[in-house]
């Protein structure tokens, strides 16, 4: 037996003793996930029990260092783990910003006492992040945002306004892109983090066509941020926030693994949805577009994971993903029928079919829009001129 | 096992890549070839050195004489075949032909490997009945005769038929034409009385007959496998057709993006490279996301299918479908981008859509293998 052979029975084993039933079902809706943070209350002891048995492992951040609250698992490893708490169905242990974004971007330019402190924190999930970038005047041109932090010596004073901060009236703290130069316009923005509890500091949810208010807008008004709470140095933080988007979106691209990589031909078939050969043939060209990308998601990580990927290839991920994910819910309405159309019954859990393909539509907008990502793929990948 | 390649598999694919470009590039090998109006459809020389390589036997046991490698590896070279449109028996002989003869008895594998090997046997395979693809309706009847057999029907697109030293032939034993089980795979000899070739030339300039088997009599060591149970060797047969079909897509593709993106960046309009364009880079960057995505999907099914997975049936038919969509998306937007000098035959775009056709239809083009896919997902 190999020693990966070995590893993945000892992680069958650990997961068959630690992973409780209900945390094998998937996910239900945004409440029935574990986000942590100061305010978490666990929804059952089944969710607080799974994430306690993570935290003592380093497994709910299984391939960071030990010193910094992961398990310190080799790319390999970490892929035998993510195969085999698919093979169960088993949850994330711990869903956050923290994990997706942030972290990353601290492993590679935190300092020794940052990574320490604010990485243990986001694997026990004792701090809900949150991400300030867009403004409501830079949106897919991100890099002329205006929110201003003066120089008072031993701290900044942070003005001005974010837009789209996803669950900003839930979170913890911000990671925050911050000019602290107003000459400079790439080389003119800091990467702060700061407190969400800061006097001055507001958020404001904002209604969206699904119903639901996940993002905010959120106010700035002479936030005080110490000069210690900087990542990276000062003025750089464009390096630090396009480094941070790659990984936005890849984790919008869903190559992790998730729902989204999913055939849903069989699910809709067993719906009755399916006597229409038309439909049916739709389905069974997602089907396959569905199952080649999970490919394409394996083999980006496996890529990402030795470095031989292409520094911009989360794009073309994100890209991808998101339009797929959007041309999924547009194909699980059609299937769904009538039933797809109620906003408000108890046999959709309160209009999930509508309400989830709503929400798609910020897929291929959020975090870059499609048309971004292809911009970036032309220029950085195909090395097409003038881009 | 990473979906990438490993350190051999790399060397492999640095070898191949440099071979195929050198010797069996499209100016030496597919215009030198077609514009003799060869009725091979490939050159005997070439293949001779896929032998010196070792490449014609990549897939045959070691035992046999052959690498005893696996489809990832049989990817490679037909990935590299496919961007340079070289012309060769190796996907009918070397894959198809190679996997089936695996489950042949030693005494008919004696007979035909070491040719396959050595660069001097070419082998076909006739499976369609009729212009689709369609494996599962199997009619051409094998009836007993003696201790042998006689064969008497047809089969059609039966590449390089006219060339090869014997073809594997997929024949109904018993049962009626749809039936699973009846079905026997045969290795026939090229001089057998009473089989008749009408060859033809296709769009891509390679050949490929029309056969008609007019009470072929067939001695019993002829059989491959077991008689009326050669469902199971033939889905490996096609299954390496297919996959080996995805791959060399995935290298038409590739190649068809690669000098289009060239063009991009050489030609001018309105004062300025189209490339500039964002309404091109944007088709670009979309095509260059399709074609990544199929190669991953191709690479996914051939893991699987070496490591004979139960999944390995489904993903080879996401593979074949995936890179039939994305390769033609690949001629048809390269031609277009060429603009008028795409349509001409000086330009090699236009052999790039000639050779998508032709494969896209080889084994089961993309609408067979999302149909499949919806059947073999249970709906």
């Amino acid at each position: 037996m190999s020693d990966l052979d070995a590893f993945r029975t000892e992680i069958r084993a650990w997961l068959e003793a630690n992973c409780p039933a209900e945390m094998r079902e998937p996910v239900s809706d945004e409440d029935d996930v574990c986000w942590g943070g100061r305010n978490f209350k666990p929804k059952n002891e089944a969710q607080k029990a799974w994430l306690d048995a993570c935290v003592a492992r380093g497994y709910t951040v299984p391939d960071w260092p030990k010193a910094y609250g992961g398990a310190g698992m080799s790319p390999a490893e970490a892929k035998v783990w993510r195969e085999e708490m698919a093979r169960i169905g088993a949850r994330p242990p711990l869903s956050s910003f923290g994990i997706w974004m942030l972290g990353p971007a601290l492993l590679k330019f935190g300092t020794e006492e940052q990574k320490v402190h604010y990485l243990n924190q986001i694997a026990r999930g004792e701090i809900r992040w949150c991400q300030g970038y867009s403004e409501p005047g830079s949106g897919s041109d991100l890099v002329s945002l205006q929110t201003f932090g003066e120089d008072r010596g031993d701290h900044w004073v942070v003005n001005g306004q974010k837009i789209w901060t996803s669950y900003a009236d839930k979170a913890d703290w911000i990671f925050c892109l911050v000019r602290t130069d107003k000459a400079n316009k790439y080389q003119g923005i800091s990467f702060l983090l700061f407190d969400m509890a800061t006097p001055g500091v507001t958020t404001r949810p904002i209604k969206l066509i699904s119903g639901a208010s996940p993002f905010c807008e959120t106010f700035f008004d002479n936030v005080v941020v110490p000069k210690s709470q900087i990542v990276g140095e000062l003025n750089r933080g464009w390096d630090v926030a396009k480094y941070l988007l790659g990984h936005e979106r890849e984790m919008i691209s869903g190559a992790g693994g998730g729902d989204r990589l999913n055939a849903i031909g069989a699910v809709c078939a067993r719906n009755g949805a399916l006597h229409d050969p038309i439909l049916r043939a739709e389905l069974a060209m997602f089907d396959v577009d569905a199952l080649a990308y999970a490919a394409m998601g394996e083999k980006f990580l496996d890529e990402a994971k030795v470095g031989r990927a292409h520094p911009a290839q989360p794009n073309m991920m994100k890209y991808a993903g998101t339009e797929l994910n959007k041309r999924r819910h547009e194909l699980l309405m059609s299937a769904g029928g009538s039933t797809a159309l109620e906003w408000e019954s108890n046999e959709t859990g309160g209009g999930k079919p509508s309400r989830s393909w709503l929400r798609t539509k910020a897929n291929s907008i959020e975090g870059g829009t499609s048309e971004v990502m292809l911009n970036v793929v032309a220029k950085r990948i195909l090395d097409l001129p003038g881009a | 096992m990473p979906l990438y390649h490993s350190e051999d598999q790399a060397m492999l694919a640095e070898t191949v890549t440099g071979f195929m470009a050198d010797e069996g590039g499209i100016k030496k090998q597919l215009r030198h070839f077609r514009d003799m109006n060869c009725q091979d459809g490939f050159g005997h020389a070439l293949w001779k050195q896929f032998a010196e390589l070792g490449l014609t036997g990549i897939l045959a046991g070691e035992a046999d004489g052959g690498m005893g490698m696996g489809h990832v590896e049989a990817g490679i070279v037909l990935r590299e075949i496919g961007r340079n449109l070289t012309p060769s028996p190796f996907l009918a002989t070397s894959v198809m032909g190679v996997t089936a003869l695996a489950a042949a008895s030693d005494d008919l594998r004696g007979r035909l490997l070491p040719g396959v090997i050595a660069g001097e046997t070419v082998l076909a395979v006739a499976v369609d009945e009729g212009p689709k693809h369609r494996p599962e309706r199997i009619a051409l009847a094998a009836e007993k005769s003696g201790n042998g057999f006689r064969l008497k029907g047809r089969k059609d697109f039966v590449v390089h038929g006219a060339s090869a030293d014997a073809l594997i032939v997929a024949a109904r034993t018993s049962g009626a034409e749809g039936d699973a089980d009846g079905v026997t795979l045969f290795a026939v000899p090229r001089d057998s009385a009473g089989l008749g070739h009408n060859a033809v030339r296709l769009v891509d300039s390679s050949m490929a007959s029309h056969v008609t088997f007019d009470g072929v009599e067939l001695a019993g060591d002829c059989v491959i496998g077991e008689v009326d149970g050669g469902r199971a060797v033939l889905g490996r047969m096609l299954a390496a057709g297919r996959i080996g079909a995805a791959a060399e897509l995935t290298g038409v593709g590739q190649g068809a993006f690669d000098i289009t993106t060239a063009y991009l960046k050489t030609r001018k309009q309105f004062g300025r490279l189209i490339g500039e364009f964002q309404a091109l880079q944007h088709r670009a960057a979309h095509l260059y996301s399709e074609l990544e995505i199929a190669e991953a999907a191709t690479i996914k099914a051939q893991q699987l299918l070496d490591g004979g997975s139960e999944r390995a049936e489904l993903m080879v038919s996401v593979a074949k479908a995936k890179a039939g969509r994305a390769c033609n998306l690949a001629v048809r937007e390269g031609v277009q981008m060429h603009g008028g000098v795409g349509m001409t035959d000086e330009y090699d775009i236009g052999l790039y859509m000639k050779r998508d056709r032709a494969l896209a239809e080889f084994m089961g083009d993309a609408a067979y293998h999302t149909e499949r896919v919806a059947q073999l997902s249970g709906y």
